[in-house]
């Protein structure tokens, strides 16, 4: 380990460079799915993620690019764990990665407030994710990915993405 | 815990797990043959969720068993009769509004099956069941939806919709019917009381199905215990097709 600022700070390092794979603007850190980060000597790093939706494809490439990264960052063990509780749900998107989701041109998840259990967070329709406008329509709850919703402008007639929120 | 709670505890896993696995590949069967590119997206989303979920629930309940089976040699290895899953899971899709009408039957069953499991005294199942609703929720607004434009659409998707519903209707009985393994799991504080999930799903099928015009038939005899493996012709169909790649290429993997 070269660095100063011990393991698990080089760790956390390493893993803000790990993209998505589905929605490379994002780092595994941005969406919040990265729970836990150990170190100790002769054990080594053990990283706990969490998936995002249960039946995500990309959950396995995840796990390969963050063993991955950490080798590369000088890592000679590493493990890498899944934890399912607390479950995610979009209000562990980082603020910088919502930033990041609206600059690509895609709608983030609204900003964790209180609802109730029974209520989804995207009831309110999204402003365009171009032109701002509040004048837009769900085309369909679901996407190309398990994380992306297709909605309308019906100001600038674009179509955009939404993250979709749980 | 002695080896027949075990078992009674697995097989109770299993019937969830299966549930979500059978459901899932019947949706799986609209990939490339739905009404419209949206409608081929939802299904096949809702599909990936229901299998990821029975991932999780079928690597559990292998564990619990304690002998050696994974989630593949669990989806993929067992003979019909092994399957647990609900039989009202394994009915044939049937044209895009019957689908559909499947959907929000069971749809609106694992909202309150997963609701009262993350409390189980299971830890796993609990967490399973908490991830799991959050997924549900989204399914059930997508169904809801569609029973609704279907029932409440033209003359023929109407008729078509109501008859979906007549003849699904007595497959529901079982989602609540509790047998042995049931009981004995509730009274390990695993699972709810069957029976009384009942009242919440009603009330939130009944909603739905009066905002589509459609009209909820009697209530009839349970007509076989898809969970204890009973299962009809099609789920024979269904597994020759699922299990295909593992049967001809034993310990296939890519």
């Amino acid at each position: 380990m070269s660095s100063a600022l011990g393991p698990i700070d080089d760790a956390w390092r390493a893993l803000s460079g790990v993209p998505d794979p589905e929605i490379p603007v994002l780092t595994v850190v941005d969406l919040g799915i990265v729970r836990s980060v150990e170190f100790s000597e002769g054990v080594g790093l053990s990283v706990g993620i969490t998936p995002t939706y249960s039946g995500c494809p990309a959950t396995a490439v995840i796990r390969e690019h963050i063993a991955t990264a950490l080798r590369a960052a000088g890592f000679a063990s590493v493990s890498v764990h899944e934890v399912l509780s607390p479950a995610w749900t979009t209000d562990w998107m980082s603020e910088e990665g919502r930033r990041k989701l609206q600059a690509y041109g895609m709608v983030p998840p609204p900003r964790p407030r209180s609802r109730r259990s029974d209520e989804s967070a995207d009831d309110a329709p999204p402003l365009c994710a171009r032109c701002a406008s509040r004048a837009t329509e769900r085309l369909s709850e679901f996407g190309s990915t398990p994380c992306k919703a297709l909605y309308r402008c019906t100001s600038c007639l674009e179509p955009f993405e939404r993250f979709k929120c749980i | 815990m002695n080896a027949s709670s075990a078992d009674a505890h697995a097989a109770y896993v299993l019937r969830i797990a299966d549930t979500c696995l059978i459901l899932g590949q019947r949706l799986g069967e609209w990939v490339g043959h739905a009404p419209a590119i949206e409608e081929d997206l939802g299904l096949a989303n809702t599909a990936l969720d229901l299998i990821g979920q029975a991932r999780l629930l079928l690597s559990h309940a292998g564990e619990i068993e304690g002998r050696g089976r994974g989630e593949d040699t669990l989806a993929f290895l067992r003979a019909e009769h092994e399957y647990l899953n609900l039989a009202l899971a394994e009915q044939p899709n049937g044209d895009f509004g019957r689908t559909l009408v499947r959907q929000l039957l069971i749809d609106a069953w694992q909202m309150e099956i997963y609701t009262s499991l993350s409390n189980s005294r299971d830890q796993r199942l609990a967490e399973i069941a908490a991830k799991a609703v959050k997924e549900v929720r989204y399914h059930l607004r997508y169904s809801s939806a569609w029973v609704v434009r279907l029932g409440d659409g033209t003359p023929e998707s109407h008729t078509r919709a109501q008859r979906a519903v007549d003849e699904l209707w007595p497959w529901t009985v079982e989602l609540f019917a509790a047998d042995s393994i049931d009981q004995a799991m509730q009274q390990a504080g695993v699972g709810p009381d069957l029976a009384s999930l009942r009242t919440a799903w009603l009330a939130s099928v009944d909603a739905v199905l009066a905002e589509a015009t459609l009209r909820r038939p009697p209530d009839v005899a349970q007509q076989r215990w898809g969970k204890r493996g009973q299962h009809g012709e099609d789920l024979g169909h269904l597994l020759s097709e699922m299990q295909y790649l593992q049967r001809a290429y034993p310990g296939a993997r890519w």
